[in-house]
């Protein structure tokens, strides 16, 4: 298991690096000066070539390549141009908001969405499979926001269930799951959308093999075919798809952030648009980085969890 | 359907036949056609000049001169929509069609090619897809600066690799059938194989993605101009009115509805159009 872990983190490695060398890219195809950007025209020319030596600019293309390179791989982020402060920190401080929002989302998408899928698979072209078709369709047709304002205008502004701003005093368990309640709806209904559309679909493709026919003439309870050899089978993809979604989350959870006005990575992204604080734009880059790898380890692990016969040997 | 039936009926008929006799596909097809053309015809429908600021009429509900009332600084909300979609429209349709191009390109060639070269480019790719999607077009835009023409950099950036994987696979098998064989033993280009002969046999499944992707795409679009990066004012965008709308909340609870809801059409029955197309080519779902 460990030596699994190890192998898979080694074989990340190129996939990171080529990864980080998109953002360092990236970064650098800003037209102009980020120096004269950041400044702005008023800018002294001293002012411009101090901050170049601060941000490393002076130096040859090559040298701040590599420089990034081991920076980002032994956790060294950068500093905020605008606080000065470790981007790890800054990063730190609204991390749990973020992955409070998330994890209830992927909570709320799982439960949803499995069992309505499995229900829809089972009930193929009946109403129940319509409903849950058309359902699914127009959860992921809603982009966060607009669910995320539909829902605010009706629970928050005509029912006043729940607050309109969100944020959440994390030393008070009340008051924080009060506040996440709507934001992780909104993710979550995207999520369990997309769950029962590829749990529905991998059931049904299991259930057509020739082992679900073997199991039911041998005389297995309907049941045990459907939840063990069933589902067990099906979950392979539907692991292998919610590990793909986690971009998707991602972006989500930025505009589901904005719309309840929550502290978290999104609002912290949105920020450094609008300062032009182009370290913490690139450490945010590399954050989220790490963050898909570690997610793509996990679904792998997952896979022998559902599957006795992925060795990770 | 008799068996003589399927014999004589060729497959791409049939596709058609299925297509349309989802009765989800033409809900799709209509409503599509109905968004177009009032983007199209917005000049000849829009009540209002899009653009137009009335102070006095400022954050009207919806009324007879103002069918869906008037934003903050006045303007006529349904004649901004209208306008609105010629945006979400123009740039989806482009953005996309280049990610066709250039991704089925790099696709094709890339698996024509093999070996090394292929495993290369397929890692690139990979690189490119494991990037969460909106934060990549945020920060392409971002440092790009929002206009129309690096909003469909950044949407078509984000849906290349996708179309590169999508056009690849098909070649590896195709290369090796017996007609490019013959192909290559007529003396003809790659080039000449590639796209005369390789390109036809999988035009269809890149065509079925690229309609979903275009409601990826509107999305998108309609997304980062809700953060504030997209097409700049007074220019009407669906995203940037759903922000204005959101702004003023509290005061015209109504003004952020009708955005959301034209976005919500719009990207329902591109993906009504999308899923019955693949379902219709899919040759797993054709014994049904």
């Amino acid at each position: 298991m460990i030596g699994f872990v190890v192998r898979r983190l080694m074989a990340a490695a190129p996939t990171l690096i080529a990864v980080l060398t998109l953002v360092f890219v990236i970064v650098r195809i800003v037209p102009g000066d980020p120096a004269l950007v950041i400044l702005g025209d008023q800018a002294t020319p001293e002012a411009i070539a101090a901050l170049r030596a601060r941000l490393g600019l002076d130096r040859p293309l090559h040298e701040q390549y590599f420089e990034f390179l081991f920076a980002s791989l032994t956790g060294d982020f950068g500093t905020s141009l605008v606080t000065g402060r470790p981007i790890v920190s800054e990063v730190a401080a609204v991390l749990p908001h973020t992955l409070d929002l998330t994890g209830a989302a992927m909570v709320i998408g799982t439960v949803v969405g499995v069992p309505v899928g499995i229900w829809a698979a089972l009930h193929r072209n009946r109403a129940i499979d319509v409903a849950a078709r058309i359902l699914s369709l127009l959860g992921l047709s809603f982009p966060v926001f607009v669910s995320g304002i539909f829902l605010l205008l009706l629970f928050a502004l005509h029912w006043k269930i729940f607050p309109v701003i969100g944020n959440a005093n994390l030393a008070d368990p009340v008051d924080r799951l009060h506040k996440l309640v709507l934001p992780a709806i909104t993710l979550g209904l995207v999520m369990a959308a997309y769950i029962t559309r590829v749990t529905r679909s991998a059931m049904l493709h299991v259930l057509s093999e020739d082992f679900i026919r073997t199991a039911r003439a041998k005389g297995v309870p309907w049941r045990a075919v459907v939840w063990k050899h069933g589902l067990r089978n099906a979950l392979i993809p539907v692991v292998t798809v919610v590990g793909l979604y986690v971009g998707i989350l991602i972006g989500n959870s930025v505009l589901t952030e904005i719309v309840f006005n929550r502290p978290g990575l999104g609002k912290i992204i949105v920020g450094a648009l609008n300062q032009r604080d182009y370290s913490m734009l690139q450490g945010l880059m590399v954050i989220y980085c790490f963050l898909i790898v570690v997610v793509n380890l996990i679904t792998d692990l997952t896979y022998g969890l559902i599957d006795p016969r992925v060795k990770h040997a | 359907m008799s068996t003589a039936a399927v014999v004589a009926v060729s497959p791409v008929r049939r596709a058609v036949a299925r297509f349309l006799a989802n009765p989800t596909t033409g809900i799709g097809i209509i409503l599509c056609i109905l968004v177009a053309l009032s983007a199209i015809l917005a000049p000849i429908l829009s009540p209002h000049d899009p653009i137009e600021q009335d102070v006095i009429a400022q954050l009207s509900p919806p009324s007879a001169t103002h069918p869906l009332g008037t934003d903050y600084f006045g303007r006529d909300v349904l004649s901004r929509i209208l306008w609105g979609g010629r945006i979400s429209l123009i740039v989806s349709l482009t953005a996309i069609a280049a990610a066709i191009v250039i991704g089925g390109a790099i696709g094709m060639v890339s698996g024509y090619i093999g070996g090394r070269f292929d495993n290369f480019v397929m890692r690139v790719m990979d690189v490119l897809l494991s990037f969460p999607s909106l934060i990549l077009g945020l920060i392409v835009v971002a440092l790009l600066g929002p206009d129309l023409v690096n909003l469909v950099v950044a949407i078509g950036l984000t849906a290349i690799a996708p179309f590169a994987r999508i056009a690849r696979a098909p070649v590896l098998a195709l290369k090796e059938r017996a007609f490019v064989e013959a192909g290559r033993a007529l003396g003809y280009s790659h080039a000449r194989i590639l796209f005369v002969h390789i390109l036809p046999n999988i035009l269809s499944e890149v065509l079925v993605m690229g309609s979903l992707w275009m409601a990826t795409a509107v999305r998108t679009e309609a997304s980062l101009s809700f953060i504030g990066l997209g097409v700049k004012p007074p220019t009407p965008t669906w995203g940037g009115m759903m922000r204005d709308g959101f702004e003023n909340i509290l005061d015209a609870p109504w003004l952020p509805i009708f955005p959301g809801v034209a976005i919500l059409l719009l990207v329902l029955a591109l993906n009504m159009v999308g899923d019955g197309l693949r379902d219709a080519t899919d040759p797993k779902l054709r014994a049904e």
